[in-house]
């Protein structure tokens, strides 16, 4: 008599600790150009102490890793962007 | 044909003209150098994020022009770097990604250029039907609006409507809290027992655009019900 599975009461979700595998937004979205002028979005590749965070964490893949990177770079510098901040988010 | 792009602040202290007639010059310049404009963008008054010669705001123009080569670039950097109305410029060279993104942005293709307003309740309810049936919510073209704003839904409710056909505060407005009571009961028994009088009101001043009003609202309501203290019906004016 085994139970089938829509019948089992689970403490918790079983679907919990399934991790979502990590993407290139950019390859999979197919975003060839990322703006410098455009902090809004490069605010989503930025820690809230301001740092650029890795590929490790964004997903994304070398090739717009680098370029984020740059349009990063070129935003702070025409002050669109902090060089440091605190909570920034 | 190369493409390139000039971005230069401009001190916020000056005079409207005076800031004109500084990024004036510099196309002029480019100009006479042999480059043709292809757009001057004018982004306008900026908080800087962090502070530039005692300066917490600047006046941004971004300047996108065609070149056969690159000789232009030392002398107007010279003279960029030389005035002091400029506080930071920034030239760089663009990719055919680049030209296409600037055309688009341009053309309205891109980001947050035009958002209906007022979405029409028909076409609203007629796309949320379809998107339904697409299974495609992804990247919907016509923002529903939030209806988790309404104090008294909330996602799964919000889902239970949108199904129905009511993705609009002014849909939502529309309808009496007896019509959003079947929709409920027909969604399950957990929807039932939610009370939705005051909702259309609250979704009147939400399609109007009177987020103060619905917020203050909110805040006399528990749950999206009148306190009894209050009165009773939904229709309770502030």
């Amino acid at each position: 008599m085994a139970a089938s599975r829509d019948d089992i009461k689970f403490l918790s979700n079983p679907n919990l600790g399934q991790q979502q595998r990590k993407y290139c937004r950019f390859r999979k979205f197919g975003i060839k150009y990322i703006d410098y002028k455009d902090p809004d979005f490069l605010l989503q590749f930025i820690n809230e102490q301001g740092k650029i965070l890795p590929r490790r964490i964004t997903g994304n893949s070398l090739k717009y890793q680098r370029r984020v990177a740059t349009a990063i770079k070129r935003a702070r510098h025409l002050a669109m962007l902090p060089y440091l901040a605190d909570m920034l988010k | 044909m190369r493409n390139y792009e000039v971005t230069f602040i401009v001190d916020p202290v000056l005079s409207g003209d005076e800031i004109k007639a500084t990024a004036q010059k510099y196309v002029d310049q480019l100009q006479e150098s042999g480059c043709g404009i292809v757009h001057i963008d004018e982004l306008g008054l900026r908080t800087l994020a962090y502070e530039i010669n005692k300066r917490h705001s600047g006046y941004y123009y971004c300047v996108e022009f065609q070149s056969e080569t690159g000789v232009f670039v030392s002398p107007l950097e010279l003279n960029l770097r030389r005035d002091e109305r400029i506080m930071r410029f920034l030239t760089v060279s663009l990719d055919k990604y680049g030209v296409k993104y600037n055309e688009d942005r341009r053309n309205g293709r891109i980001g947050k250029s035009k958002r209906k307003k007022k979405t029409d309740p028909e076409t609203a309810a007629a796309t949320a039907v379809s998107q339904v049936k697409a299974k495609a919510p992804k990247p919907a073209p016509q923002q529903p609006d939030n209806l988790k704003r309404i104090e008294g839904i909330g996602p799964k409710i919000a889902e239970v409507l949108k199904a129905a056909g009511v993705s609009s505060f002014a849909k939502l407005a529309s309808m009496t809290s007896e019509e959003i009571k079947d929709v409920l009961n027909a969604a399950g028994d957990r929807f039932s027992f939610q009370d939705p009088t005051t909702w259309p009101a609250q979704s009147d001043l939400a399609a109007k655009g009177e987020w103060d009003k619905l917020k203050k609202w909110q805040e006399d309501l528990k749950g999206g019900k009148v306190v009894s203290s209050s009165g009773k019906g939904g229709n309770e004016e502030e």
